[in-house]
Parts: structure tokens; sequence; C-alpha cells
């Protein structure tokens, strides 16, 4: 049954904004369309940046890849601010009340201790690894072209600064304070977190700003949350251990979504021209080589002598990705 | 057990230092001055970024979680607002016009401060301000769709709405909100902060933000209203940061100040500039008027204002050396500014016209030294000759100011009756500002400003018409031509609200919405 209310209906002038309409045709919008293309200004600037006056204040010139248009980089969830603090809002309901079981059933004192202390040596220096993480999106939010790409960007940058600070809660339920203080003094002095602290730090001088994009986004992201959020995962919930996944059950599911966006932009640059194509690839392979030499004496700490196959499966899975994605690599 | 020992709880304010400042650490595989390469030309020095208060505690979860409730509160007013035809609930058509002025000059500033403030949140050294920087930078992302979405119902239905990102960037009077931002955005992150951060979010968002959301409540727009209602709490962020951080910068070194005191003198003349156009909507553009545009200025600049720069005055700050000539300027810009678009009518994407007597009255209550003795003869004229037919354009181009880009419009000082100009020779060439503070600005930096795209001077030099178009032709109508390129609709959008396609269409749905035809 459905019952019909009237009302005084007025034929609009138009459907939607001319930008999208150019774009779209004349037809109603989504959100995330009036909410995103051309939103970034592109022609006429005023002054030059005092603090880089080679480029003008937005500038395709900051990257090597080039891009016909660079909204063909559009985000598959269709973030705009509203859809994605109300996703994100439902996805920290959850970890809350991970949390909250956690903590008020003290589930922390029913982890094993080698598995705590795997916990404890892994996942809580992590979270340095994450506020690399959000510089580096925050970087190409700011300095990145088209609001398609620039958008999601910014949204991927506080995801790992709440990721990190996921991190830093867990860390204060199994340990309280002195946790976050021996992880920091691992991530800055335990040979185990070098390779992977000196990565870090050069992806944070890196002024490409689609080659950060890669670095970060796709490889060492694409390459350290199955090792850690799925393999290692598994290890902690089929040894007693599930408190920690309850914890890091956020970190799961987000890569889950986080990637498919990824995926996308990378698919469509790649796609754009066969020097993009080279250029993207040759970055994974630089890139699959650190983060690979950064995780083996992590995948060491949580697999043990199972850790080379470990890896070995992860990054098989990487490169088929990769694969799929059309790159050469 | 020890482990219970260790457990103890952790107050808040140190959890959230664990949550925030805990994450960073000095670099050594490469140098911090090649991590933050952007922290120390501006000459500002900073000791220890460890010293800075957070002006405010919120980890990711609870951003999330608060600002999620607002959007579907406010997303579901939008919705109920276009399904209702809303729009034909405000006091009078003119009114959409306000909206127009918003749409185009403001929202897309509000887009390049989430790029400014992602790349302020990036340049800092210290975690604590980039963390309450990038949340800005989220937020005003957020500012800058919120009004789109909410504007596009209009859209849909008036004129003059329709091409805001592509004119920003072109339209002649646009060029004095834009240039705002892009010269922010061009300087270096601590100017950044001033010039954004402190004089706009902190000092001025009272006559921007505020006189534009009250307007909308005033005259009946609930969309946009609630608009402003879902952004006060992020604007009360925003100006606790701004504050902090010109704090920051004072207590760090004395040698700060002097750098700090000059970008606050550059910032609030810039800003005062800017305000004009809403110095105008508030006086000319809404139907119900919620003050006058000097009662705005009085209340929010000289009392508000002068209370903040007292607070300051204990780091050595002083009030902006502007203040003497706005004190005498408030009497007057809102109404030079509606003459100059109601003479350039035919050039812009909103509709003009001139006041009832009924609304000069209220201009002369409300303007007792300045308003008959100066305005209302030129106004009524105007009037009586558009009601006999001869509605006034001027078909000249106006001079710009090579700073603030607003025509050369304002007066002397001393004699409000003379248009005031002020020159400047830098390399050989003359360039001319529209009053001292200008004139100040341009002389500290000449290098900067006669970069300015000045859009008086791009029509002459046959830059803003489109490709193909010959001005050697014969019968060339360069007005037309650049209106073209612009992308606005003569006969449309702009021209005087009398006779307008969207007076028309909204008294015949208002009919339709409210009469038995």
């Amino acid at each position: 049954m459905q019952i019909d209310l009237r009302t005084v209906s007025i034929k609009p002038v138009r459907q939607t904004f001319d930008h999208i309409a150019r774009r779209f045709g004349d037809k109603p919008a989504s959100r995330y369309q009036e909410g995103t293309y051309d939103l970034q200004q592109t022609d006429i600037f005023h002054y030059r940046p005092l603090w880089e006056p080679e480029h003008r204040l937005f500038d395709q010139q900051r990257t090597q890849v080039v891009m016909k248009d660079w909204y063909a980089l559009k985000d598959p969830r269709q973030y705009y601010y509203g859809s994605y603090t109300i996703a994100r809002a439902r996805q920290q309901d959850a970890a809350e009340a991970n949390f909250d079981m956690v903590e008020e059933r003290g589930l922390a004192d029913t982890i094993p201790a080698t598995f705590r202390q795997i916990a404890l040596a892994l996942l809580v220096p992590l979270r340095h690894v994450e506020w690399g993480g959000n510089m580096n999106n925050s970087f190409i939010s700011a300095y990145g072209y088209g609001t398609a790409i620039t958008q999601p960007c910014l949204y991927h940058a506080m995801d790992h600064l709440g990721i990190a600070q996921y991190l830093t809660r867990l860390g204060l339920v199994l340990e309280g304070p002195a946790a976050l203080d021996t992880a920091k003094d691992a991530w800055m002095g335990d040979p185990r977190w070098q390779e992977m602290r000196r990565l870090v730090e050069d992806v944070l001088v890196t002024q490409d700003w689609f080659e950060l994009f890669v670095a970060q986004n796709l490889v060492l992201e694409g390459l350290s949350y199955p090792l850690f959020f799925d393999h290692l995962d598994n290890e902690f919930s089929t040894n007693g251990a599930t408190a920690i996944s309850m914890m890091t059950r956020f970190m799961a599911e987000w890569y889950a979504e986080s990637s498919k966006w990824v995926d996308a932009q990378i698919k469509v640059a790649a796609a754009e021209s066969a020097e993009n194509r080279g250029l993207i690839s040759s970055w994974v392979q630089h890139y699959r080589e650190r983060v690979g030499k950064a995780l083996a004496p992590l995948a060491e700490v949580a697999f043990g002598e199972r850790a080379t196959a470990v890896l070995g499966d992860v990054t098989a899975d990487f490169n088929s990705r990769c694969a799929k994605l059309g790159l050469a690599i | 057990m020890d482990m219970q020992a260790t457990k103890k709880k952790v107050g808040l304010k140190e959890k959230y230092a664990h949550m925030t400042r805990g994450l960073g650490w000095e670099t050594t595989y490469q140098p911090m001055n090649k991590v933050f390469p952007y922290a120390e030309f501006e000459g500002i020095k900073i000791h220890d970024w460890d010293k800075w208060e957070d002006p405010f505690r919120l980890t990711m979860d609870a951003y999330w979680k608060y600002q999620a409730e607002k959007e579907r509160k406010l997303y579901a007013v939008l919705d109920a607002f276009a399904q209702n035809n809303g729009h034909l609930g405000v006091t009078d058509a003119r009114y959409i016009n306000a909206l127009k002025l918003f749409l185009t000059g403001i929202s897309p500033l509000e887009y390049v401060a989430h790029r400014g403030f992602a790349a302020a949140g990036r340049n800092f050294p210290g975690v604590g301000p980039r963390v309450a920087c990038l949340m800005q930078s989220l937020d005003e992302v957020r500012h800058a769709q919120t009004q789109i979405h909410a504007l596009s119902n209009y859209n849909k239905h008036y004129n003059g709405f329709h091409d805001f990102k592509h004119m920003i960037e072109r339209v002649w009077y646009l060029s004095v909100p834009k240039s705002f931002f892009d010269d922010a955005f061009s300087a270096g992150p601590f100017e950044w902060m001033i010039a954004i951060g402190f004089s706009f979010e902190y000092v001025l968002t009272n006559l921007l933000f505020v006189p534009f959301m009250s307007g909308a409540a005033y005259n009946g727009d609930m969309g946009t209203v609630t608009v402003g209602f879902s952004a006060q709490s992020d604007e009360a962020r925003h100006m606790t940061l701004g504050l902090e951080c010109i704090k920051f910068m004072l207590e760090q070194d004395p040698d700060n100040l002097p750098i700090v005191q000059k970008w606050i003198d550059k910032w609030a003349w810039r800003g005062t500039r800017v305000l004009t156009l809403v110095g105008m909507m508030m006086d000319y553009m809404l139907p119900k008027r919620v003050m006058s545009w000097k009662e705005a200025w009085e209340i929010y600049f000289e009392q508000n204002g002068g209370a903040l720069f007292n607070d300051l005055a204990r780091y050595g700050i002083k009030v902006p050396e502007c203040l003497s000539q706005t004190a005498i300027d408030k009497e007057h810009i809102s109404h030079q500014a509606w003459a100059t678009f109601y003479q350039y009518g035919g050039a812009s994407d909103f509709h003009t016209w001139m006041p009832t007597d009924e609304e000069m009255d209220w201009l002369s209550a409300k303007y007792p030294n300045t308003f008959d003795k100066y305005y209302r003869a030129r106004f009524t004229h105007w009037r009586d000759e558009a009601e006999k037919g001869k509605r006034f354009y001027n078909g000249t181009l106006p001079m710009l100011c090579q700073v603030c880009q607003i025509p050369m419009l304002f007066t002397e000082p001393s004699d409000p009756t003379q248009i005031c100009y002020r020159e400047s020779e830098y390399q050989g060439e003359k360039y001319h500002t529209c009053s001292d503070g200008c004139k100040h600005i341009f002389d500290d930096e000449p290098e900067k400003y006669i970069q300015a795209w000045l859009p008086v001077h791009q029509i002459y030099q046959g830059n803003c018409f489109n490709e193909g178009v010959d001005p050697t032709a014969p019968g060339f109508d360069p007005l037309a031509e650049v209106l073209k390129w612009y992308h606005v609709e003569h006969g449309r959008d702009n021209l005087d609200f009398e006779g307008s396609e969207d007076q028309k269409n909204f008294a015949a749905w208002r009919g339709l919405a409210t009469k038995n035809v």
C-alpha cells in the first residue's frame, strides 16, 4: 500500500551547477559530485607562493604523473565530509564498544604473555608509522591537484591519526603509559625498527606527491596492514589473544575499505598513459623492496621462523593486487 | 600484582598528550629542517614546541562522533527545506542576492582555507598545532560543502549561482576575496595563522559569517541558518586555535613581536577592506535588516576587538594602526560600495536596486552623520531616473587598488567628497592604491603585489575574452564579450532586480504556493 502526499510542484530552472552539468549533463547531481568536482581553483592565481616561487598555488607540476583530467581519480566510496564522518562514527561506535568490553571485563589480563609481548613490541611502536601516514596524506591534501584526490587524502590523514590513537589506547590498556615510552625507545633505537624508521623519514621528505601516495598508501599500507592486521591478527585470535583482535578490528575493516579507494586511484592513473604506468610501477618496485626490508625483522618478532613464509605470502598477494591494477612489477 | 600498579588511571590532559604529541619524534635519518622546510623562513623563532597549549582536546573518535551527529541533523533539515520549497518562505526575493554573494565570494574561500590548513597541519614542527590545524582543515571542507549543498537548492530556482567556481577566478569584484586568500596561502605558515587563524577567524568572523547567517535567520531562510548554527561549534574551536597561536608566537621569543604586529596591522586592514562587501550586504541587500554595518562594526570590532587587544597588550601588541581610519570609514563604506555595484550592475552576477523610501529612512536613522548629507540625493536621483526608464549603468571601467583590488570608490578620510588615491613607484612603474593602509602593505612587499591579476587591467589587455573573439571586429562590444567569458548570462544574472527573472519566478511560485489559482 502506498499513500501519496501532494506538494506544490515547481519546475526548477536548472538541475545543478554549470561545472557539474558540463561533466555529467544538467540532471540532479549527488552531494559527492557537487561537493567535489572542480572545487579547487585552477586558472588564475594572484601571487607566486613565497615558499615555492617556481610553482603556482595549485599546480599540476608538483608530480611527474600526468593526467588530462585529475577528476578522473574519483572516490568509489563517494565520501564528502558528511558521508565520511557518518561512516567513521559508525565504526568508532563499534571500536568503542570493543574497548569498553576489554576494559570492563579485564580481558587484557587473559592475554597469554607471549602475545601480550608481541603486541607491545609491534603494535604500539606502529603508532609512529601511522603518524607518518598522517603527515604524508596531509601533504598530499595540501599540495596535490584536484579535489577528487586531495579531499579523500585528508580523510585518510585523519584516519591515520585515529588509528595512531587506537594503537595508543591499546598500549595504555595493556601496560599503561610505560608501554608508550618503551615503544618510543624501540622506535628510536631498537635495530629491528630502524629500517622502518629510515623508510618513514625518507618518505616524509619526498616532494612528488603522487610518489608519496604510492609509497605510503599503496606499498607501505599494502604490505604492512595485511601483515599486522590480518596474518598477525589470526595468530592473536587463534591463541587466546582475542582481546587484541577486538582492539584492532577498526584497522582491519578500515584497510578493507580504504584499499579499494587506493586501488581506484592507481588503476586510473596507470591506465592514463604508458608513462604513468612505467613511473608508478617503478615506484612500486622501489618501495616494495624497502618496505620488505623494513618489515622483515618485525615479521620475525611476530612469526619467528615462519616469518619469511608469511612475508612471502603477503608480498605475493600484493603483487597480484598490483597486477590487477595494471602495473608491471 | 605489580601489573595493577602500572595501570593507574591516566588523566585527561595527559592522555590527550599521549594521543597527539606523543606520536611525534625528532627525526635522525633526515634532518628536521628538511622534514619541516617552511618553519623558519619567515623569521619567527620557536624554541620549544612543547610549550604549546592545546586549545581544545579532541581525539579523532570523539571528532567523528560529534561531527557525524551534527551532519545527520543538518542534512535532514536541508532535505526538508528542498522538499517543501523552503526558498519561497524568504522575506523577499531580493534577499537571495545576498546568498549569491555568499556562494560566489565566500564558499570558495572555505575551500582554500581547507587546503591552507592542511598545509599548516603538515608544516609546523610541533605536533599539537599540527593536529589542531588538520581538524580545522577538515572543518573547512565541511563548511565549503555544507554551504554548496544548502545553496544548491537555490541554484535550481534562481540565477547567478550557477557557475561559482568559474566566476571566483574571473569576475571583477570576486578578485577581492580571492586575492585575500591567495595572499595568505602564498605566505608562510606563521603568517597564514595570523591572517586566517587569528585575524579572519578570531577578529573578523563576527563581521562576516555571523551577519550572513543572522541575515538568513531574519529573512526566513531556514536552510542557510541551519548551516550557520551547525558551524558554530566548529567556529568556536577555530577561534581558540587562532588565539592560542598568536599567544604562543609571542611567548616564544621577543623578536617575534614586531613581525606579528606587522602581520596584525596588514591583515586587519586587508580584512576590513574585504568586509566592505559584507557591510553593503547588511545595509542594502537584506530586506529585513539585522543591524547596520556601523553598529556591527562598533560592537564586534571596536568593543569586542578592543577587549581582545587589551588582553594582548601585555605582550606588547598594539591595536591595529588602521583603527583611526576605520572609525571614519564605518559611516561611509557600505553606501559607497552599493553605489558602485548599482552602477556596475550590468557586469555582476547578482541583481542590484535602489532602496525604497522606507529603507532610506532606516539608513538615515542609522547613519545620521552621513546618509542624508552625502548619499540620499544620489540614490533618489538614480531611483527617479530608473522610474523614468533611464536606469543608470556605468559603461566605463573603474581603476582598481593594487592591493585590495576594490575599485577606487573610497573617499579621503578628511573629505568624503574626494576619491582617495595613493601612488607608489616600484622598478620604474607606478602603482595605485586606495588608502594609506593598502599603500603601506604594497610598499612593504611590492614584489608580491605587483603580481596581482587585476580584472580591469586584464580586460584592457584583452585577456578576458573567449578564444577566437576579435576585439578589432566592427561592432565589437567589450562588455558583452567579457560577460560571456565570465559566464554571466546577460539579462538573467545581471541588471536591476526590478524586472528580473528571479523577481518574476519568485512571485509566480509564491502565488502558486499561497493562493488558489
